[in-house]
């Protein structure tokens, strides 16, 4: 197929699903939502963007599965474990001077992010007087979050990556089996509220010590991401810490010159302006 | 026929040195931008970049998302996350790995053929498994040259043979021609 038809098939699709749904993928960084939107249309048995369209249009359901389709993003347990081990080291001890400490994970998909900067805070004894808000724009995952069971395949990766973070105590103490899954203690998660908040659309609700959105922005087109910036900086106290994935950084956008870098190897910048 | 912007390099099993004895071909006034991806593992560091520089006279970065991409410069893909190219820069994505493999040379070179279309030089090196047929008969079908090592010539041939089978290589070339013939390409066209 000629590209540029396909790319005007795009275009009319997340048209058409903004104005009839009000999700907005219209901003989202035109490579990976392709290659999602072709890979929605195969499994719904049409060739084109427009084909999907219609479907979706009088379809809710198919809706319900692009939707996961274009809202999922993968994660793991300690991601990088360089970053856990800096957010300890560095962003731990501003974050004991508060009295009450806020974090946002933003984009938290299906949770694995959330628990594993749970566990970070309960061994360094700051949980308890901590409040996670873990957002995404898609209920669906939030459910499966706020579940807190992850595949059980997956824990020897995660073990390895906890230790390579500063994990202190033995992962395996965190979950239990037997539940289809790895399921993490729910004293990890009494603290945390899983929320809806759609980052395209919605605004600031809150006030953080710290926020963490790792390999979210990546989908978004560049316009997209300053305006995020702009969201994250308007919700982020001053001298509070921003987290980003291993190859985001804040260079370029409209707010470099509003952080600082905690430590050149991970992604933690902390707002000096 | 259009004018190579972009050359895609896609290797695994062998790739560093593969990739290496490339980069090291082209002359420091070549003036198409170079993206590469080599399957590693997804703990590696970005020493590759550092590894390969040594054997460039072209810059090789280390990429940030939405990195911009400059002529004759050359963009390695990090580990564990997919490379795309879309007009003008980079983009990343943690999506599912692609025949167990991310960065997979397959999203890249589709990518690379809705970016830049018949822009596009694509080139299968060395590899042990299947990586990169696909996205060689994506490039080729949005008009881009595609490129396969010749598997006589590859550490492992698994990949340049899957290549060749797809049936979209314009040109089996030796390792120690690629450079040259991605020179001469981008003169020419």
């Amino acid at each position: 197929m000629n590209e540029d038809t396909e790319s005007l098939g795009i275009d009319l699709l997340l048209e058409g699903i903004h104005r009839h749904y009000g999700y907005d993928f219209r901003s989202y960084a035109r490579g990976s939502l392709t290659r999602r939107v072709r890979h929605r249309a195969r499994e719904e048995g049409v060739q084109t963007a427009t084909a999907l369209l219609d479907l979706v249009l009088h379809d809710p359901s198919v809706m319900q599965r692009l939707l996961y389709d274009l809202s999922i993003n993968v994660t793991s347990m300690f991601r990088d474990p360089a970053f856990y081990r800096v957010f300890r080291e560095r962003a731990v001890p501003m974050l004991k001077t508060y009295p009450f400490v806020r974090i946002w994970n933003a984009g938290c998909s299906t949770g694995e992010e959330t628990f594993s900067l749970a566990i970070l805070l309960a061994e360094v004894g700051l949980l308890d007087k901590t409040r996670i808000y873990a957002t995404d724009m898609n209920d669906a995952v939030l459910e499966r979050a706020a579940a807190g069971t992850f595949p059980l395949e997956k824990m020897r990766e995660y073990t390895g990556n906890y230790i390579e973070a500063g994990g202190t105590r033995s992962f395996s103490e965190y979950y239990s089996t037997g539940f289809g899954g790895a399921r993490f203690n729910r004293d990890l998660s009494e603290n945390v509220v899983f929320a809806q908040h759609n980052l395209v659309s919605d605004r600031s609700f809150n006030e953080f010590h710290a926020i963490v959105c790792r390999n979210v922005m990546i989908y978004f087109d560049k316009q997209l991401q300053d305006a995020v910036h702009d969201l994250f900086h308007a919700s982020l106290v001053m001298f509070g810490v921003l987290g980003l994935g291993s190859h985001e950084s804040l260079h370029g956008t409209s707010h470099a010159d509003d952080y600082e870098e905690l430590e050149s190897t991970a992604r933690l910048y902390r707002r000096i302006g | 026929m259009a004018r190579t912007e972009l050359v895609v390099l896609g290797a695994s099993w062998g790739g560093l040195r593969a990739i290496g004895i490339v980069l090291g071909g082209l002359p420091v006034d070549f003036e198409a931008i170079i993206v590469a991806a080599q399957h590693r593992a997804a703990s590696s560091t970005d020493a590759l970049a550092r590894v390969l520089q040594n054997s460039s006279t072209l810059p090789v970065r280390d990429i940030e998302d939405k990195e911009a991409l400059v002529p004759g410069n050359v963009y390695l893909a990090p580990a564990d996350y997919h490379l795309i190219v879309e007009h003008g820069h980079l983009a990343l994505s943690l999506d599912a790995r692609v025949q167990h493999s991310r960065p997979s040379i397959d999203v890249l070179f589709e990518s690379a053929a809705r970016a830049y279309g018949a822009g596009v030089a694509a080139v299968v090196l060395t590899g042990a498994n299947a990586d990169g047929a696909d996205g060689l008969r994506a490039v080729k079908r949005a008009g881009g040259f595609t490129i396969v090592q010749d598997p006589r010539t590859a550490e492992s041939p698994v990949m340049p043979e899957a290549a060749i089978a797809s049936g979209a290589a314009d040109k089996v070339l030796p390792l120690s021609d690629i450079a040259a013939f991605l020179v001469e390409l981008c003169r020419t066209t």
